[in-house]
């Protein structure tokens, strides 16, 4: 290559690296393109499927980025940690990192702009939710998820070993699994998660139902209670016993989920949001056999969490703020709310729930389940402290040795030492 | 006699011409800092830059947010790392397990099987594409794929061992399995890479040192230890080298087949798995740096340990 032509490659490379920084001006100020970050979800598949109409209404754009969980909580870590202004409108889990966004100031304060719109109507969402994304007094979140615990089961089976009926209580469930498991070689009669910090979320239900709970009302760690050592022992040795051979103790819900719906288990206590993948025949080999009941009571009653799985918020330094908002208003606002409960997302708002409409697309036996869960419901289904993903693997230690036949009271033991120590170093 | 002196320096900028601008004279006078100069910016703003910031964090208690106000705590991080004999100690010995074992049967399958491949035969290619076929891969892929092959209750590992009459085990599943069986799915992985170092080097060799050592007698053998292995100890060193570091900061597949954490045992978790747990999960930063320079320390010395036995054995 001769010199003149060196000079000339040179020169279309400086040339086109400032007509792209020319292109990257436009990130200052308002915007008409509105980036929306979303995670892999049913509500996130439907609400892309009505941006369409959103943009013909208001004229802007929306640019949506849609990750898995775990990648979606990394990208927040990088890029709201560098005060990075390119995410507009951000998904979230208000019970896992909300109190840590909030504190950090990543969340814009969304108090004025949702109490002074008409339509939007922030009465209308229930208590709960609403108070798990609000920090110090302020909205800072807009709920759009709930989550109830039911049992999945499968009618063939039970039906085949002459149950009539699911179990009302947890004695009755493990009577049930039990009898299944003997009556069909290669089913397992129960799986749930399995993992560590997975499986805290769907053992509160069996904590709460058993009659105890991760903290006290003194705010002292409580998973060595009586109550909670039960528990621990309960879920682990459900699983131990009855659950699918070889066991892993790294399952969250999707590998669960498959091994239920792979028709290899008989009960599966899960979030119904995730309903889905077990009635959809696409992904289910058990979509005509599935059926859902209630959770099944404990020594103090049946106590499933009731809870606001995700969110929407608006990143503190995104300067397109008033924009984002439309969106949001849009996305939480009472027409499209109904629609996603009607496509299967139990929404936050009370007049989807009192709309017959609302729960009408329900399976009429997890309508049922729902109505036990709102009734009964715990607002929460983890630690409700800062540094959610510590206390959760701390608290879950005791469920992974009780499956895997350590003694869960000692286990209990050691994690209350460890969380109230943990607790200490949080309120410092 | 006329005094002999010496030739007189030629004055700053004199070979160019008296009439080029001031500019021209300085750059000329610097051209060797100007053309460096834009490497140097890069290995400023690209290495030194974060890792002396990654060294500044370590000696911060900075957590929740890398923005929000943190104290400056010397080296109180590093004594609470060392003294963690929960989490940090276990990850190290892990660190090394996993490397010394999957480094050690790399090196020894990739040396058999670059022997075999040195010289020519029959349908060379394909076997060489087939075996090289692992390196292309994408980590990710091959630990989703692994997975598949190693469920307890529907993989194919399993099924191959009952039909040999073995009961099933619990591989990636298992507490005291998941270490060993991640090693397997590396080795499998990454000994394409060592084949191909290899066999670079082997056919990079004269013949005529072969055939003197056949004509005095040698066995095969005592060709490979007396005259293979000594001319190509080079290449391995370097085959080590580029694995072994590679080793060390495996991340993909230990994530992509036991996710964070390593397990609910933290039975895979080693020195990258943990502090990455530390960042992204716990939003520690502080401790998260510390173990990071720690874990650079490691690299560090280890690779000077390996290159200063290589000057070794150049000598």
């Amino acid at each position: 290559m001769g010199r003149r032509s060196i000079i000339g490659t040179s020169a279309a490379v400086v040339a086109a690296m400032a007509l792209s920084a020319c292109g990257g001006g436009a990130d200052s100020g308002s915007s008409d393109t509105v980036r929306v970050t979303l995670v892999n979800h049913v509500w996130t598949e439907n609400i892309r499927k009505a941006l369409p109409e959103f943009e013909q209404q208001t004229g802007l754009k929306v640019e949506v980025t849609q990750l898995g969980e775990d990648q979606l909580s990394d990208q927040y870590n990088v890029k709201l940690n560098a005060g990075a202004d390119d995410i507009d409108v951000m998904m979230y889990r208000p019970l896992q990192e909300g109190q840590l966004f909030a504190k950090n100031k990543y969340l814009a304060d969304l108090t004025e702009r949702a109490k002074e719109s008409a339509d939007f109507d922030l009465g209308d969402f229930q208590a709960a939710p609403l108070g798990a994304t609000t920090y110090e007094e302020k909205v800072v979140g807009i709920p759009i998820i709930t989550e109830q615990q039911v049992l999945y089961y499968r009618k063939d089976l039970l039906e085949k070993s002459g149950f009539s009926a699911p179990p009302k209580t947890l004695d009755e469930l493990k009577t049930q699994a039990a009898k299944i498991e003997a009556d069909n070689p290669g089913v397992a009669g129960f799986v749930a998660r399995t993992g560590k910090a997975a499986a805290v979320t769907q053992f509160s239900s069996f904590l709460f139902s058993f009659g105890g709970d991760f903290v006290d009302e003194a705010g002292k760690s409580a998973v060595n209670s009586e109550a909670a050592k039960q528990a621990y022992a309960y879920y682990g040795g459900l699983l131990r016993e009855h659950g699918p051979a070889n066991i892993s103790t790294d399952m969250s819900w999707s590998e669960a989920m498959a091994i239920f719906t792979q028709g290899q288990a008989a009960f599966y206590p899960e979030a119904n949001s995730l309903y889905k993948n077990a009635t959809d025949p696409a992904k289910s080999k058990v979509s005509e056999t599935v059926g859902f009941a209630p959770f099944p009571a404990g020594p103090d009653g049946s106590k499933p969490y009731n809870v606001p799985s995700w969110g929407l918020a608006i990143n503190d330094a995104s300067k397109n703020q008033s924009n984002a908002w439309k969106f949001i208003e849009w996305a939480a606002g009472k027409e499209q709310t109904l629609e996603h409960q009607k496509a299967g997302t139990p929404g936050a708002r009370t007049s989807v729930w009192e709309n017959p409409e609302g729960i009408a697309t329900y399976p009429a036996d997890m309508a049922d389940a729902i109505t036990v869960s709102l009734a009964n419901g715990v607002g929460h289904d983890r630690p409700l402290v800062e540094r959610v993903a510590q206390a959760r693997e701390i608290v879950g230690q005791p469920i992974v040795d009780a499956i895997t036949g350590k003694d869960a009271a000692a286990s209990a033991d050691a994690a209350h030492e460890a969380f109230q120590k943990f607790l200490d170093d949080e309120a410092r | 006699m006329p005094a002999v002196t010496a030739p007189e320096r030629a004055p700053r900028g004199a070979s160019v011409m008296p009439d080029t601008p001031g500019w021209a004279r300085w750059a000329n006078d610097h051209r060797k800092w100007l053309f460096a100069a834009p490497a140097m910016a890069f290995v400023a703003v690209l290495i030194i830059f974060p890792l002396a910031w990654t060294v500044y964090l370590s000696l911060t208690d900075s957590a929740g947010s890398v923005r929000a106000e943190s104290e400056f705590i010397g080296f109180r991080n590093y004594v609470d790392v060392l003294s963690d004999t929960d989490r940090f100690w276990p990850a190290v010995a892990r660190t090394g397990a996993f490397t010394g074992v999957a480094l050690f049967f790399e090196v020894v399958l990739g040396m058999a099987i670059a022997l075999l491949l040195w010289r020519p035969f029959r349908g060379e290619k394909w076997v060489r594409v087939a075996i090289l076929l692992p390196l292309v891969a994408t980590p990710v892929a091959v630990g989703m794929m692994w997975r598949l092959i190693f469920d307890p209750n529907i993989g194919l590992a399993n099924q191959a061992l009952g039909w040999i009459g073995i009961g099933p085990q619990p591989w990636l599943a298992g507490q005291h399995t998941a270490l060993p069986t991640t090693i397997f799915i590396d080795i499998w992985q990454w000994t394409p890479m060592v084949v191909l170092i290899l066999l670079a080097g082997l056919t990079s060799l004269s013949d005529e040192p072969q055939e003197a050592a056949m004509i005095d007698g040698a066995s095969a053998w005592q060709r490979f230890r007396h005259v293979t292995l000594p001319l190509l100890m080079p290449t391995v060193i370097v085959a080590i080298l580029l694995r072994g570091i590679d080793a060390l900061k495996t991340f993909d597949i230990l994530y992509a087949t036991k996710g964070r954490g390593g397990g609910s045992f933290h039975e895979v978790e080693t020195l990258n798995v943990y502090a990455y747990g530390l960042s992204f999960d716990y939003n520690e930063y502080g401790l998260s740096s510390t173990v990071l320079i720690l874990f650079f320390l490691i690299i560090i010395g280890s690779m000077w340990a390996l290159t200063a036995r290589r000057k070794g054995a150049d000598r």
